[in-house]
């Protein structure tokens, strides 16, 4: 192959290449042997040569009409392992990629994985490929959009995003929300709770092989969701707990849905403990698998229901109280062991407090208004705008410029689903965020995954990522 | 558990560099003298202490703190302070579950020589963060055990994050395959 394309640098090809066993020239028209990682495209003659890195850091696919030579010696094209070396000593070790395209990895998560046998011996998290520079585009939102960016970080937990980004942005406006706000935002972020971990429940069950469970889990989260649907419009992404309040008031008639869902998941939740607590298979796969230590958790920033399941009684709802969750009775389950079967446990229980939280919210409802009444921050009532200039000013500069959130740096941390979310805000005092930094739990989690995996099997690794419910939107933004 | 009880607890002058009069806090201060303290109280939310460290103090400074109880690493992430001087700051999150009290700590970096030492030695769970910080800010940290992109792709030029670097007038990479390792 002498025809270098003129955008390979000369350096980066050698002349001549000893290749492994194997085909030494890439197939000539429909005659050839059919290569790895070559895609034949149906009806015609000649297969595309598309080869697909798997070398980290060389992450592009090659153009088509690549010389594959080239192609090959810069790491692109792979030939088959085993072919280079058909039979490996006993004690090798090899590296393995697990992902980033893999169901068990819950997103796009890719994990290096240095074997032994089954053994693993190291790991090496490689995250990036949701990355989409939330935190960059948040810098160019108001705040009141800034809502619609957070919550599609966490999109199994959206409301906490939402709220987070609330609180944090209240605490430089100084604003204090109204009670029947606060309530509201406690029945949605605590049903919200369940769903995330129903989703993850079934999610778990799946991946050590409690297939029914998956079913069962989306079953019972689809009504929460339908729930969510009725209040704000959207099953995800609601962007419904805004700076200053909620969007909008409950609608009428939500105190007999969120009964008939009180009455309906502790059902579901019943049957999920039938179905999984003493199950043999179940239990195999996830007891003693996964541990991690209390001091590995403060080290590696894991909160939430892993730490909890270590044996760490520590919930921000009763540490730092927020949104007025101090007002409702509840407890925080802790597990002892750390390990996969804990944090089952723990998530299980959870759902029952979160329910209870659920069920004193819709006793205790307060009245009132659904949103700060300042009319800098929260769009005036609708019938004042026919009356009063002022307002309608106000309406437009608030939809067009956004409200201006005095200088300052705070940071805000709720309690998500999957441990400590926290938002560090800088503002210069603009209309926009000067700076939004996310601290989310689903990112300390998948660092801490060596921790928990190294010198387990590979068979144990699907049980203890799931067991972690890492979200990668939330990952990598 | 009982309620939050610190802000009631800790009583100082807003803004001063005054040291803050949490015990473990006052020992921390007491130790570190170069230290400056603040403190944000937000009508709506937790006390927030806030101490502003110079980058040479920052291992020292944090070996202290962890020992003292901030047993939680939690956060740290880089702001572009851009037109300002210094121009970057680190901004460290810890935590002592045991006070229940959390601390921020302020690290100016100038824009001329963005280099921080690193804290992986006193809080393992820092490794990412760095790795993130380096990536999008472009701070380095010193005695990092392997300080290498962590969400962009290996050869991604540039720093995002970064207030100079714009959106929309870059242009797209991935185009194809010029460069390749």
């Amino acid at each position: 192959m002498s025809d270098t394309p003129d955008y390979v640098e000369g350096d980066l090809v050698a002349p001549t290449l000893e290749r492994p066993e194997g085909p030494a020239e890439p197939p000539d028209g429909a005659e050839g042997t059919r290569r790895l990682h070559e895609l034949w495209v149906a009806g015609t003659e000649e297969p595309r040569w598309l080869a697909a890195a798997t070398d980290e850091g060389a992450q592009e696919i090659l153009p088509a009409d690549v010389d594959p030579e080239v192609a090959y010696e810069a790491g692109a094209a792979v030939v088959d392992d085993y072919v280079a070396e058909p039979e490996p000593a006993p004690d090798e070790r090899q590296i393995i990629n697990l992902g980033p395209q893999h169901p068990s990895t819950h997103g796009v998560l890719r994990l290096q994985l240095e074997l032994e046998g089954e053994t693993i011996r190291r790991v090496k998290p490689i995250i990036g490929y949701l990355h989409t520079g939330m935190e960059k585009t948040a810098e160019t939102l108001t705040y009141l959009q800034g809502g619609t960016n957070v919550t599609r970080m966490d999109y199994l937990s959206p409301f906490h995003n939402e709220l987070c980004f609330s609180l944090v942005t209240e605490q430089l406006l100084g604003v204090e929300v109204p009670p029947r706000a606060q309530a509201i935002r406690v029945l949605m972020t605590e049903l919200n709770r369940v769903a995330s971990h129903l989703i993850w429940v079934a999610t778990q069950g799946m991946d050590v092989g409690a297939l029914s469970m998956m079913l069962y889990g989306w079953r019972e989260r689809e009504r929460i969701l339908a729930f969510f649907e009725k209040v704000t419009g959207l099953r995800m992404n609601h962007n419904y707990i805004r700076p200053g309040g909620v969007a909008a008031d409950l609608p009428d008639g939500w105190e007999e849905d969120v009964e008939e869902l009180l009455e309906r998941l502790p059902e579901g939740i019943a049957e999920y403990h039938e179905l999984l607590d003493e199950n043999p298979i179940f239990l195999d796969r996830t007891v003693g698998v996964g541990v991690i230590t209390p001091a590995e958790c403060h080290a590696y920033g894991i909160t939430g229901p892993i730490a909890r399941a270590s044996g760490i009684a520590w919930d921000l709802r009763k540490a730092f109280p927020y949104s007025g969750i101090d007002r409702y009775d509840f407890d925080v389950p802790t597990g002892r062991h750390g390990d996969v079967y804990d944090r089952y446990l723990v998530r299980m229980a959870e759902m029952d407090e979160s329910l209870k939280i659920v069920r004193q919210v819709l006793e205790t409802m307060p009245a009132g208004d659904y949103r700060v009444d300042d009319a800098k921050v929260t769009p005036p009532p609708r019938k004042r705008i026919d009356e009063s200039m002022e307002a309608l000013i106000h309406h437009f500069k608030l939809f067009t410029e956004g409200f201006k959130v005095p200088p300052g740096e705070a940071y805000q941390a709720v309690e998500s689903p999957r441990g400590e979310l926290g938002m560090y805000l800088v503002s210069h005092g603009g209309s926009k965020p000067w700076r939004l930094h996310v601290r989310t739990p689903s990112f300390a989690a998948v660092q801490a995954l060596p921790v928990m995996l190294t010198d387990s099997l590979v068979a144990d690794l699907i049980a203890t990522l799931a067991s972690t419910d890492p979200v990668l939107g939330d990952v990598d933004r | 558990m009982t309620d939050e009880v610190h802000a009631d607890e800790v009583h100082t002058d807003e803004g001063s560099s005054a040291a803050p009069g949490h015990p473990t806090l006052r020992a921390l201060a007491e130790a570190f003298p170069s230290v400056g303290w603040e403190e944000f109280r937000p009508p709506a939310g937790p006390y927030q202490p806030i101490a502003h460290v110079d980058r040479g103090d920052l291992v020292a400074f944090l070996t202290a703190a962890r020992d003292a109880g901030f047993e939680t690493f939690v956060d740290l992430c880089g702001v572009d302070h851009l037109g300002r001087r210094p121009r970057f700051e680190v901004v460290i999150g810890i935590l002592s579950i045991r006070d229940r009290l959390r601390l921020r700590i302020r690290v100016p970096v100038p824009g001329d020589d963005p280099v921080v030492p690193t804290i992986t030695g006193v809080y393992a769970g820092a490794n990412f963060y760095e790795r993130e910080t380096w990536d999008l800010f472009g701070i380095e940290f010193e005695g990092h055990p392997d300080l290498a992109r962590l969400l962009l792709p290996d050869d991604w030029e540039g720093h995002p994050l970064r207030k100079d670097y714009g959106v929309g007038s870059v242009p797209v990479q991935f185009k194809a395959a010029h460069r390749v390792r």
